[in-house]
């Protein structure tokens, strides 16, 4: 039997068409606009000038406080502007424009670090590389990789949980990374459990990549303490508290973190990240993005610096298709939609995702018929026909007693309703709304 | 580019489910049931159906349009099944003034007046029905008996339903097994296939239940509510039986004759009026079953699904309010080894 999450969920079709393609590197960019707020938190504080020549992995930005990460030159070159450049948030944002030199070397060797398995840093040393390395969770959350795994003395932690799920559809970054790179993310996971002094550790990994399941299997046989889970294909499982509930049946408080049931979770990219970082002292420049949607001529799965403009990922795969309605940065659940195609790649970015007339067009909003199939979906355990209509009423106070704030929009409500409602988009209003009354309250 | 790019906020996918696909998935579910009525009672049971959709359809239109002046939602297949639905619950043969008098109730008061799909309380053709029933008590218990090869009205005899044929029987004191003698008392068989007395669309259990499986398959309704429904009047029945056989029918003959199939698979899991989380479908149903066995047993009528589910009816916003899903994360025993 596949282990999964025992409430809610929804199985959107797969269209996983790049699994199959072999991560390239994409050509370097001429220029790049690295955002100083790629992660969730403070933003970084710029310590270049104009006109200074930066070095590629040289710290550019530096963390601006606890929950806030460094940023590092993605390339070699000359820093030629610090602008407002609208990010993926659609908002102008700052950005430090680096013009890429085109003779400087390290720029163009493209290096493939051989496996190195021996770890020489001791715990407080590792994570304070992780730190230096501007490390994010690059699941898609962006959350700062050492604020995760500061863990207060005394706290009770027994597991570490790998999530390689991507249980989003179109993406394919997580699988070709755990193809390509299974070696190095497993020296990544004895990492983390040195780090953190664990000795237990499990990969989890739907069941549509049986090829990485198998794969992961045959390597960790030699390792103490390591463990593949095979889940069953459902959305939202990638969730950290569908996925420990997955894999481990504990249940993570309303309101609390998977810290509170003893367990870490880390996506497999920030796993790779952070093996680089520790055994080649690699900061995090560089992502795999998977560019991808059905009537694109190549989708593929790329090897892209950070700050590379979008509009070069889609020329790489042929360009915008005729009728192209919509450009998704991330996948088609939980993407944002973006209108410029200037905007920056950034640690946060796990594919684009380009959509047709057909996919894009939502049906027109009709009377709630009251199936309950909402209900039944919500992995949280909610209510998404009642949050909708307390939000759009107003009865905020109403929403927030029927647990509105523990909502994960993950749009299985949306995705279902046959009266095509908008029922994320008004439970994210009542969301902000909320925590708005909330913060002038305190 | 053609057309401009489009921003809006996630999810970018949907299902292709959609309302009007329900409606018409329980509009196929119906098929076999009305196909047998078809048999049964001829032309007769098509013109009541003919007569309840279109003044559904029309009343629809027509109080949307010219009363409520709101776009009309006729295409939706909502008003189209709550035809089919009411006819389903009239006696072939009734005046065709009344089913239109019933269709005005079901679609203008019981639907319309509360705003339309998915805002009434009560279900619409069950409305209409038990207006009719409590107006024209002698009418709408006027039941062509089923002849076979019947073809038109005319040759139609009216007689009891197996229920009513109980119902009366016992008041006169006679026993169970004297009821049952009597040849127009139907067999098990005839009740499962349909010929016997009672209203269009519950003669065949062997129709509904085709229609019911149809609808468990394509996941428009869950087993919750007929199941519910069927094992509390079978176990609440079966009680009485047991106790005392010849003053109380047994549960087969519960469940096979009457608007119990009908009732179970096709009115009480109408979306709009039913409860929307499983626990609340399961204490709906038991409610349905149990009012309807305390009429069939100890009430005036012989019949009281429609009696039990517009009741339960009433009391779904507040089930909808007490039985909530459990909320992740709430209420848990921590479980670090």
């Amino acid at each position: 039997m596949l282990k999964t999450f025992p409430k809610g969920g929804i199985h959107p079709p797969e269209n996983k068409i790049t699994s199959t393609k072999e991560i390239k590197r994409m050509t370097v960019p001429k220029v790049v606009n690295v955002p100083i707020a790629q992660h969730i938190g403070i933003p970084a504080e710029i310590v270049v000038d104009k006109k200074d020549k930066v070095e590629k992995g040289q710290v550019i930005a530096k963390s601006g406080g606890f929950v806030s990460s460094n940023i590092h030159a993605p390339v070699a070159g000359t820093v030629t502007k610090l602008d407002l450049v609208i990010d993926t948030s659609g908002y102008k944002k700052q950005c430090i424009v680096i013009r890429t030199d085109a003779k400087d070397p390290s720029n163009f060797e493209e290096v493939d670090f051989p496996l190195k398995t021996d770890i020489e840093l001791e715990p407080a040393a590792i994570l304070q590389q992780i730190t230096d390395c501007g490390i994010v969770g690059l699941g898609g959350a962006t959350f700062p990789s050492q604020v995760k795994l500061n863990v207060r003395e005394g706290t009770k932690l027994d597991y570490l949980i790998i999530n390689g799920v991507e249980c989003e559809p179109y993406l394919t970054a997580d699988h070709r990374l755990m193809l390509e790179k299974a070696q190095e993310i497993v020296v990544g996971i004895k990492i983390l459990m040195k780090a953190l002094n664990l000795k237990k550790a499990v990969i989890g990994i739907e069941n549509n990549k049986k090829d990485a399941i198998s794969l992961f299997k045959s390597i960790i046989k030699k390792e103490d303490g390591i463990q593949v889970a095979a889940l069953q294909v459902k959305y939202p499982q990638g969730g950290e508290k569908q996925l420990v509930r997955a894999i481990l049946g504990r249940e993570v408080p309303k309101n609390g973190l998977p810290l509170d049931v003893g367990v870490i979770v880390h996506n497999v990219g920030t796993i790779f990240a952070i093996y680089e970082a520790i055994q080649y002292n690699k900061p995090l420049i560089e992502r795999v993005v998977t560019v991808t949607g059905k009537k694109l001529e190549n989708p593929s799965n790329f090897w892209v610096k950070i700050g590379t403009p979008i509009k070069d990922l889609i020329a790489e795969v042929g360009g915008l298709p005729e009728g192209t309605r919509k450009l998704v940065n991330g996948g088609p659940m939980m993407g944002k939609a973006i209108k410029n195609t200037d905007v920056p790649v950034t640690k946060g970015t796990s594919g684009i995702l380009v959509i047709s007339e057909e996919e894009a067009s939502r049906g027109k909003a009709e009377n709630c018929i009251r199936c309950g199939e909402c209900v039944y979906v919500c992995p949280m355990g909610l209510e998404p026909h009642l949050l909708m209509n307390l939000s759009e009423k107003g009865f905020y106070e109403k929403a927030s007693q029927e647990d509105i704030m523990t909502c994960i929009e993950c749009g299985s409500c949306s995705y279902v309703c046959p009266s095509h409602r908008p029922l994320l988009d008004y439970i994210r209003f009542g969301k902000n709304i909320v925590k708005k009354l909330e913060t002038t309250k305190n | 580019m053609s057309q401009p790019i489009i921003i809006s906020a996630s999810p970018h996918v949907h299902s292709d489910r959609t309302s009007k696909k329900v409606m018409y998935d329980v509009v196929i579910a119906l098929i076999p049931a009305f196909l047998v009525s078809l048999y049964v009672f001829g032309f007769s049971a098509f013109i009541v159906t003919a007569v309840a959709v279109v003044s559904c359809l029309l009343f629809e239109y027509v109080i949307q349009k010219y009363l409520m002046k709101t776009p009309t939602t006729i295409g939706d297949g909502s008003a189209l099944l709550t035809g089919i639905l009411l006819a389903f619950n009239l006696p072939a043969g009734l005046p065709i003034w009344m089913i239109i008098v019933g269709s005005l109730v079901a679609i203008g008061i019981a639907k319309l007046s509360f705003g339309g799909l998915g805002f009434n309380i009560f279900n619409p053709a069950l409305v209409g029905r038990v207006f009719l029933l409590v107006s024209f008590p002698v009418q709408m218990t006027m039941w062509p008996t089923a002849v076979e090869n019947n073809t038109t009205l005319a040759d139609a005899v009216t007689g009891a339903t197996p229920l009513g044929m109980i119902k009366e029987g016992l008041m006169f004191g006679d026993t169970m097994t004297s009821i049952s003698a009597n040849v127009d008392f139907p067999s098990y068989t005839n009740m499962f296939l349909g010929l016997s007395g009672g209203s269009i669309g519950e003669m065949s259990a062997l129709a509904l239940l085709l229609g019911g499986i149809y609808l468990l398959v394509r996941k428009v309704i869950t087993w919750h509510i007929p199941i519910t429904i069927l094992a509390t009047m079978a176990v609440m029945t079966g009680i009485f039986w047991v106790i005392d056989p010849e003053s109380y029918a047994s549960p087969l003959i519960h469940i096979l004759s009457g608007g119990a199939l009908l009732g179970a698979f096709f009115m009480a899991t109408d979306m709009v009026t039913s409860p929307m989380t499983k626990k609340g479908m399961i204490i709906f149903a038991i409610g349905i079953a149990v009012i309807t066995v305390v009429i069939r047993l100890f009430g005036a009528y012989p019949e009281g699904v429609s009696f039990g589910i517009i009741i339960m009816n009433a009391f779904v916003p507040l089930i909808n309010t007490y039985f909530k899903p459990r909320r992740f994360g709430s209420k848990i025993k921590a479980k670090i080894v």
